[in-house]
């Protein structure tokens, strides 16, 4: 069947006299990850329980195979959803019969529940725990067995609403990477919902960004992750390096811009006159000693800044630049010792014009305050 | 200490010798708040899972009437049941009162709140957000509010412990609606008061035992029931 499995069609969400969501369009294509990413409290985890069919929408409609799905057909429709949360939400009972739960509640004979849920366990690496209760599981082992059961059930839309955020990172990276060899080879269709712009990009074929109840963008992961419709989706999915300038003029889809005295360029187009908000990652912009100031580099832009702040970032130092204008860039801890960084130093800052997408502003957002954009 | 001691020895014979009159009044006894109980259960739990999941209008004024109905005097009992089944009642057709069904159904009226807002309580108590995943599981609202009452076993049982010693140990409606005719109505409670205003305190004494037997049995049981396969 052709179509999208799944749409949302001016969904409006209402708790009280406060609308949480409102999306005027959504689909999920059959065999994709979807991953709906955003901050806390941007309306995700409503979103999917309105997909999946958990919750009613004040008012819109959810299609599935482009049937728009009535109080009625919920329940049916229902049964063949599933959905996996944050926590393993197992019964008092073995990992088996908790797997084999949804199996039973269809109908499907116990030994024929067990035998399949049992698989979904093996798949899944726990088959060994099966006998188990859940109580003496640990963290990482009940979440399988949480995924198996969602699993078990073959459904045609799983709903994920982030069940590996609370593992550690030594449980969390393998089970991801099962979790998209498994989708990749049945094809399934998946809603991933995640505030971890790293497992949206590792794991979502497109990304949806919610802000604040609203679609702020939406799209295949790596355009969203690098061409950002807006400020707000710049700092989300991590393009947080924002430079201010003014566009001076453009051609052969480049750009020149005036940011804080000096001329830096970009791909894009807009026209001169413009001013615009260049997002960069700031993994993209890379760090050389002053000395080597107009040295010909393959970076296209070259700043003078001096560094303001040393910050950990994990296993990277985030730098804080001044180069007329707030700058960062992310390095790793032994190229700052090579380079000797501490605070107040003069460096340069480079990036390749490829790396900085520009962006018109005020740039999408309306709701920003105006006086912000005064010049 | 004699008047004890005497007691004791009159009970064991009771009790050993099987005295059909000792006998039949504990089978009634087991049998009217055995009834009582198990009714409320089957009306009680499914009550319990609309009051915890349901959304409709009224629905705190009902949880709250089933908490205060948890202290329900049995007197007041006995005479709401006595006047509907009294002769010109709304319920006199039915010739019950006075009869076991009458003392079923009183006890049926005070077991009910508790059952049902204990288990209200006990269903409330687990993760909200496991009904949300058993549902998103495919689940109906009825299987899933069989399975988080199956989830909260260990309370329940605790509901019933409570409904049920307050019943075997309910006096004052079974005496109202039962009428304490030998034979016929009297349980072990109403025997007890009985033989005791007439001072033979060796049958009294002898009923008692039985009755915190009773109680105790029912208790050590459902709490080995709860307990099992639990370790700190």
């Amino acid at each position: 069947m052709s179509g999208p499995l799944a749409a949302l069609r001016e969904v409006r969400v209402r708790y009280g006299d406060r609308t949480v969501l409102a999306v005027e369009a959504l689909t999920v294509e059959r065999g994709e990850i979807l991953a709906l990413l955003g901050p806390n409290g941007a309306g995700k985890s409503t979103l999917l329980r309105i997909l999946t069919l958990l919750e009613a929408p004040a008012a819109g409609e959810v299609v599935f195979e482009g049937t728009p799905i009535t109080a009625a057909e919920r329940p049916r429709w229902r049964r063949r959803l599933a959905c996996c949360f944050q926590e393993p939400l197992l019964l008092d009972t073995t990992a088996l019969a908790n797997a084999a739960l949804p199996l039973r509640l269809r109908g499907v004979p116990r030994r024929e529940a067990e035998r399949r849920a049992l698989a979904w366990l093996t798949r899944l690496g726990v088959a060994g725990r099966a006998d188990r209760r859940a109580a003496s599981l640990s963290g990482g082992e009940a979440q399988r067995v949480s995924l198996a059961r969602a699993l078990a059930l073959e459904p045609e839309l799983l709903g994920l609403d982030e069940p590996f955020a609370p593992l550690d990172p030594e449980s969390r990276e393998p089970l991801q990477e099962e979790f998209l060899a498994l989708q990749r080879e049945r094809a399934m269709t998946a809603v991933l919902v995640t505030h971890d712009r790293a497992e949206a990009l590792r794991l979502g074929d497109r990304v949806a960004v919610l802000l604040e109840g609203h679609l702020a963008q939406v799209g295949p992961a790596a355009e969203v992750f690098t061409r950002p419709a807006s400020e707000a989706v710049a700092r989300l999915v991590g393009a947080d390096a924002i430079l201010e300038g003014t566009v001076l003029g453009s051609g052969e889809g480049l750009l020149t811009l005036d940011v804080a005295g000096h001329r830096v360029q970009a791909v894009g187009s807009l026209p001169a006159g413009q001013r615009a908000l260049l997002c960069l990652r700031p993994e993209d912009v890379t760090l050389l000693p002053a000395a080597e100031m107009g040295r010909p580099s393959s970076a296209r832009n070259n700043l003078p800044a001096r560094v303001v702040r040393l910050v950990p970032a994990g296993p990277l130092l985030r730098v804080h630049l001044d180069c007329g204008a707030p700058l960062s860039a992310l390095v790793s801890r032994p190229s700052a010792t090579a380079l000797g960084l501490m605070e107040g130093m003069a460096v340069i800052a480079t990036f390749k014009a490829s790396a900085a997408h520009p962006l018109p502003r005020p740039a999408l957002r309306p709701e920003a305050p105006a006086v912000r954009f005064l010049p | 200490m004699d008047l004890i001691w005497q007691g004791i020895r009159e009970a064991l014979r009771l009790v050993l010798t099987g005295d059909p009159g000792v006998w039949q009044i504990t089978l009634l006894t087991l049998r009217v708040s055995g009834a009582a109980l198990l009714i409320a259960l089957v009306l009680g739990l499914p009550a319990a899972a609309l009051l915890a999941f349901g959304r409709f209008p009224g629905r705190q004024v009902f949880a709250s009437a089933v908490n205060a109905g948890m202290g329900l005097p049995p007197v007041v009992v006995g005479l709401l049941v006595t006047i509907l089944l009294w002769r010109s009642g709304p319920l006199g057709f039915l010739e019950m009162l006075f009869t076991p069904s009458a003392m079923v159904l009183a006890q049926t009226i005070i077991a009910l709140p508790i059952v049902t807002g204990l288990a209200m309580a006990a269903l409330q108590a687990l993760n909200p957000r496991l009904r949300l995943q058993l549902l998103a599981l495919g689940a109906s609202p009825v299987q899933a509010a069989a399975l988080l009452l199956y989830e909260a076993r260990g309370a329940l049982l605790a509901a019933v412990m409570a409904a049920g010693g307050r019943l075997l140990a309910e006096v004052g409606a079974v005496l109202m609606v039962g009428g304490n005719i030998r034979g016929l109505t009297r349980v072990l409670t109403t025997a007890t008061v009985l033989e005791t205003s007439m001072g033979k305190f060796e049958t009294a004494i002898a009923l008692g035992i039985i009755l915190l037997a009773l109680s105790f049995a029912l208790n050590a049981s459902l709490t080995a029931l709860q307990q099992r396969g639990r370790r700190p």
